[in-house]
């Protein structure tokens, strides 16, 4: 296991001037963490839904990477990716739809107010 | 047997479901005929296999055997035995009067025949199965219908409609889960390979199945069952339910569904699981007294007559648990014959009261009088489904109680006395409830009610035939159960040779 | 001829049977048509009877050999429950006296229900009532006669109860139905024994058995099964404390009063007890309770009769005590006596019964023998007919009770003191209360009002031909050999005690002279001796209230339990599964809280969760590394 502590200087420059796996991973990390922080403080239903798909394109990020570095790499990743980036297109879709929908029916699309499932 | 016979009976209900679910709603009277020819046609075969069974040689016959799901080892297998045979023709021929009794329904009348078809399929489905998948399915197939037929065309009285019909189906359910678990857990401990009751109870009885598994699986079929059976004190929803029905799902109910619980027992409980059945079987005699004096005292103060044909019911079904407990070849003969006597008997008793609700909207014996002035058939109807509960010779009930009360009187001599003692409350009972009803002054209120005619006599003309028919000759169908019971007769020796476990001797 | 009849007997009960469900199913509208299927098919039954009877007669058939004839009912396990005829001279007997009966009470009903409109039902229940009784008198064994017990019962409901519109009629019918049924349970209970003990409850078979099973076993379970067993008379033949029913059942109409609850089926008890004496004569103990039984219930009916009003009533007590006499006879050991006097009592009991009938009819409804007098001189051949009856019920001689009534008294005379003392003041008031019945209906002054006429012919000639069945059958039995005929154990010798049957007579008279000189000449008031007796005689016209007592015992042990119990229901067992229901509804509540409709704080939540798993697997993941860290 790597130590914190013992890092050296040429260990961070080493890190910061050959790109590899780990700054793909930290990205899209930072991606998601972004994508989660605003889907869960954005008041708005649209801004919500952008949110779901920074972390759903943090989540692409990973399998491209992945696919990439492995041994042996083939296209598995990449085709997942593709999937996952039409599903994402398709969500984004029935979400505005939605969106638009309960609009239309609740003159509202802020997220406090749209609590009609309440138990 | 080239003609599938049993998939007959089983699917025509079926089909007659599609079919009316394709006619347009207004078109009434081809809903009705179509139910009343399905059913007609069921019973029609059920008469013809109950003529054709051959006593001789019993067993199951008329088998049918499709493999269904081979991985779980489910079959689609059918068949009747003396046993399931009786079962079978109670439940076509109450099914057939429960079209008629149901003749006049207004409201929704296409969603109440696909309804009424759905669940005489499911219960003719829990008779034939040789397969305890099957059972289940179509056990569970039953629960549904019931409860929408509660709610839309149920009545509300003592209780909301509402109440009784999630009454009834939480009763149920929680019925068929214990029996899920323990139906499961048997399949599991026999070697998990087939749900085939033929290789369940050759696994029971050779002693794969150790006998404390025996006694914890028998609890939960008896949970199961016993609630089913309505026995003391998982009772509450019969009278409830009954009364929030309309009087097609009664008749069925009390006629056919209840009797399911009985059938379980014999079938599963007695022959899978049988040194369970004798372990439990004191607490059953118990109980089974409890739910004959209990029950009869309780519907001595109804004041509702399907309040106290409900109630009545339980305390009959006490009989047909105490039959069960006795655990020998004269007792369990009772408890069939009670359970087909019993069938008959209710729903003729429901179709009266459904006739009398639909014309008069009145159900509760301190409104009703004298109705035998204007209504000498139901008059009839009434006297004979009541004569025949307070067991009258010449009528279905007679014989069997008789051999019920001599198949366990010896075994549990003290339950019994008091069962027996049963006789006399049911007795007042029944009498002061006709004497209410039926006679006294001549009330002009009921003066323009008509008397039954045309399709509403069906009722009492098929199940009054079968009430005398084996009141008179009972041996049509002693002789029929005989021949299931006979195969019997080794095991149940053998059981009465092992000790009694749970206290003995009541 | 005579065998055609006996391998036919069997038709017997099946001809009014057939007669019932010909009438029941198609002329039940048609008043006259039921009458004469109703009179055919009784008819020939009565001369299949006849022949039977000519068939035990001329074969012979005796008591120790009876003729059996039986066909298998139903089979359960290894038990046969059959049905079939069984004939020997008490049978035969039997048959004689209620076919005999139920043909003159259905001609004489002809003309009695001439102007009811349910008259085709009357004739149907009383042809199925003829059919289960002749059916009961042929049973071969315990559970046919258990049966065909049931239905005359049913029959007994359903005649009572014919009149359903009026109150009355309708709970008479209740209670006779329900008093009997606990009679029942415990006869049900001895025939179960009965089965259990023998495996068999076949009267022949069980004859044959027992001696061996009290040689080998004792009485002791037999004292209890025969006690059972004898609850079922108690119930069905009116004796104490199971009398309550029966005069309760002169609701009915009056041909059923005479055929039915003073003829046969009340004696069907007497006759179960006769059929089975095999078992209770076997046994000491209960030959003592039933002739106690009957003793007390004799004397008991007839202090009730003296102090009666309404006409049918005071013959229905009069018919409770004459069972108590029978009953009485069977305890001390007299088959022959009871049988005797059971076929006396059937013909001057329907007689007085059907004059009863024809009196009340006569009077338009009005019961009370206060309100008749002087119908002598309106009715006189019903009034011949009814003196008849009762010079022969009152024991005078040469009438039938003269001759089975002393039979009776020498018998209990043999035994025991205190029954005879008993049974003699019984016959001491029977002759006071018949004598106060007829004089004050029949003698005296007409009253203004009085709408009596003499009866028409359909009712006239029953009367006639009883009466003189009346006079001769009681010389006939004793001359040509009653006691020869049905007995039990040696042969009864047939002989008057002159000592016993002159007290009796001189009692009559006495009884006769201070009735005459009470109703007639009225030389002492009645209301005076009345009044002096004071709670005597409250109790006896109160019929000792044991009916009241009966009620405090429905209402408390039966309704109240009831309630109490339905209460239970409701509460507890309903209870607890509403409380459950209650319960998971709360709950729902509780949980239902965090469901606040909020997505984001699902989210949340959500991803608390999965960063909770996820700390979870890797802390699993560490710690198997650090278990198995050195392989890697």
């Amino acid at each position: 296991m790597m130590d914190p502590f013992s890092l050296t200087f040429m260990d961070v420059f080493r890190f910061a001037t050959h790109i590899g796996l780990a700054h793909f991973l930290l990205l899209a990390a930072v991606l998601f963490a972004i994508g989660l922080f605003g889907l869960l403080t954005r008041r708005g239903l649209i801004p919500a839904l952008m949110c779901v798909e920074l972390m759903l394109n943090a989540v692409n990020l990973n399998l491209v990477a992945f696919n990439r570095y492995l041994p042996m790499p083939d296209l598995s990743g990449q085709l997942m990716a593709l999937f996952s980036i039409a599903v994402g297109a398709a969500e984004v879709a029935v979400g505005v739809a939605l969106a638009f929908r309960v609009y239309r029916d609740r003159a509202t699309v802020n997220l406090d107010d749209l609590d009609h499932l309440k138990g | 047997m080239d003609f599938p016979l049993l998939s007959t009976v089983l699917l025509a209900p079926l089909a007659a479901a599609l079919a009316i679910c394709l006619l347009p709603r207004e078109s009434r009277d081809q809903i009705r005929m179509i139910a009343a020819g399905t059913m007609t046609l069921a019973t029609v075969l059920t008469l013809y296999a109950y003529a054709a069974y051959d006593t001789v040689e019993g067993g199951m016959q008329f088998t049918e055997e499709v493999p269904w799901i081979t991985d779980l080892g489910v079959t689609y297998a059918l068949g009747v035995d003396g046993i399931s045979l009786p079962m079978l023709l109670l439940t076509d021929v109450i099914g057939l009067a429960s079209v008629f009794s149901s003749w006049n329904i207004e409201k929704r009348t296409k969603d109440f025949f696909v309804l009424l078809m759905v669940l005489i399929a499911g219960v003719t489905g829990t008779f034939i199965a040789r397969d305890l998948f099957i059972f289940l399915l179509c056990y569970e197939v039953v629960v549904i219908p019931i409860y929408i037929m509660v709610l839309i065309w149920g009545s509300t009285k003592r209780v909301p409609k509402e109440y009784a019909g999630i009454k009834l189906t939480i009763f149920l359910l929680m019925g068929s889960a214990f029996m899920l678990v323990g139906v499961v857990s048997l399949y599991i401990a026999a070697g998990g390979d087939s749900f085939g009751m033929e290789a369940l109870a050759a696994a029971g009885q050779s002693g794969v199945l150790d006998e404390n598994f025996q006694i914890f699986a028998f609890l939960l079929l008896l949970l199961g069952f016993g609630s089913l059976l309505s026995m003391f004190p998982f009772h509450s929803w019969s009278p409830d339910g009954y009364a929030g029905a309309p009087s097609a799902v009664s008749m069925i109910h009390a006629g056919v569904l209840k009797k399911i619980g009985g059938y379980g027992l014999i079938r599963l409980g007695l022959l899978v699981l049988p040194l369970g059945a004798k372990f439990w079987a004191p607490l059953i005699a118990a109980l089974a007294m409890v739910n004959v004096l209990y029950a009869a005292y309780i519907a001595m103060v109804q004041k509702d007559l399907k309040y106290i044909i409900g109630y009545s019911s339980v305390s009959h079904m006490g009989y047909v648990l105490l039959g069960f407990a006795a655990l020998n070849a004269v007792s369990i003969t009772g408890a069939i014959a009670n359970m087909v006597a019993h069938g008959i008997m209710a729903s003729l008793f429901f179709s009266q009261i459904g006739y009398i609700y639909e014309r008069t909207h009145l159900r509760s014996v301190p409104e009703l009088a004298g109705l035998a002035h204007h209504l000498p058939r139901l008059t009839v109807g009434f006297m004979l489904a009541g004569l025949a509960s307070v067991g009258l010779p010449g009528l279905i009930e007679f014989v069997p109680e008789f051999t019920i009360f001599v198949g366990t009187l010896s075994v549990y001599p003290v339950c019994a006395f008091l069962a027996i003692a049963g006789i006399i409350f049911t007795a007042l009972y029944i009498l002061r409830m006709l004497a209410k009803v039926l006679f006294g002054p001549r009330v002009e209120r009921f003066a323009g009610v008509p008397d039954e005619q045309g399709a509403d006599l069906v009722p009492l003309l098929l199940l009054g035939v079968f009430l005398v028919g084996f009141g008179l000759f009972p041996e049509l169908l002693m002789g029929v159960i005989r021949s299931g019971v006979t195969p019997l007769e080794p095991l149940l020796a053998q059981l009465s040779a092992a000790p009694a476990m749970l206290g003995g001797g009541f | 001829m005579f065998d055609f009849a006996l391998t036919h007997a069997w038709l017997i009960p099946l001809l009014p049977a057939l007669a019932f469900l010909i009438i029941g199913l198609g002329t039940r509208r048609d008043k006259d048509a039921s009458a004469k299927i109703a009179i055919t098919f009784s008819g020939l039954s009565f001369l299949l009877a006849l022949g039977v009877l000519g068939a035990v007669i001329t074969r012979p058939i005796v008591m120790a050999d009876p003729f059996v004839m039986k066909t298998l009912w139903a089979k359960v396990g290894d038990i046969e429950l059959s049905m079939g005829v069984l004939v020997d001279p008490l049978t035969a007997m039997m048959l004689f006296v209620v076919t005999t009966v139920a043909l003159l009470v259905q001609i004489y009903s002809v003309g009695y229900m001439a102007h009811d409109p349910g008259a085709g039902r009357f004739f149907a229940f009383l042809s199925l009532f003829a059919a289960s009784m002749l059916g009961l008198v042929l049973s071969v064994n315990f559970m046919q006669m258990y049966a065909f017990w049931e239905l005359v019962g049913l029959c007994s409901y359903l005649l009572i109860g014919f009149y359903y519109y009026k109150d009355s009629a309708r709970e008479a019918a209740k209670k006779a139905f329900i008093t009997t049924r606990i009679g029942d349970f415990g006869m049900l209970l001895g025939i179960l024994l009965v089965q259990l003990t023998f495996g068999t409850m076949d009267f022949v078979e069980l004859k044959t058995l027992l001696p061996t099973y009290i040689w080998e076993t004792g009485g002791g379970i037999l004292t209890i099964i025969a006690l059972l067993l004898f609850i079922g008379p108690i119930g069905k033949s009116g004796q104490f404390p199971l009398h309550v029913w029966l005069p309760d059942a002169m609701e009915g109409p009056t041909p059923v009063s005479a055929l039915i609850h003073a003829a046969t089926m009340v004696v069907a008890g007497v006759y179960l007890v006769g059929r089975a004496y095999f078992l209770f004569s076997a046994l000491p103990v209960v030959l003592e309770v039933i002739a106690w039984v009957g003793g007390f219930t004799a004397f008991f009916a007839a202090t009730i009769a003296v102090t009666q009003r309404p006409f049918k009533r005071i013959l229905a007590y009069s018919t409770i005590s004459q069972l108590g006499y029978m009953m009485l006879a069977l305890g001390v050991g007299s088959l022959t006596a009871s049988m005797f006097h059971l076929m006396t009592h059937a013909f001057f009991k329907a007689l007085l019964f059907l004059c009863a009938g024809a009196v009340i009819e006569a009077m338009h409804e009005e019961a009370d023998i206060f309100k008749m007098g002087g119908l002598r001189e309106r009715m006189p051949v019903t009034f011949r007919c009814m003196a008849i009856g009762v010079l022969a019920i009152a024991g005078v001689p040469p009438l039938a009770g003269f001759f089975s009534k002393d039979a009776i008294l020498a018998a209990a005379a043999e035994v025991s003191l205190p029954l005879y003392l008993l049974a003699t003041a019984t016959a001491f008031l029977t002759a006071f209360y018949m004598a106060r019945l007829l004089f004050v209906a029949f003698f005296g002054e007409v009253k203004p009002d009085c709408p009596a006429q003499e009866t028409n012919a359909w009712m006239r000639w029953p009367l006639v031909i009883l009466a003189a069945l009346s006079v001769v059958s009681g010389a006939w039995g004793h001359f040509a050999g009653f006691g020869e005929w049905i007995f039990y154990g040696p042969v009864g010798e047939e002989h008057i005690d002159w000592l016993i049957a002159g007290t009796s007579v001189a009692l009559t008279a006495v009884a006769f002279y201070l009735a005459y000189e009470i109703y007639v000449m009225k030389r002492w008031s009645a209301y005076e001796i009345s009044r002096r007796l004071g709670v005597l005689y409250r109790l006896s016209y109160n019929k000792y209230y044991v009916d009241e007592f009966y009620t405090v015992i429905r209402n408390t042990f039966v309704d109240k339990l009831g309630a109490v119990l339905y209460w239970f229901d409701l509460h507890v067992v309903d209870g607890v599964v509403n409380g459950l229901a209650r319960f998971t509804g709360g709950l729902s509540g509780v949980l239902g809280l965090a469901e606040n409709g909020q997505v984001q704080r699902y989210v949340a939540v959500f991803y608390c969760g999965v960063i909770a798993l996820t700390a979870y697997s890797l802390l699993i993941a560490a710690m198997l590394l650090a278990v198995v860290g050195g392989a890697f």
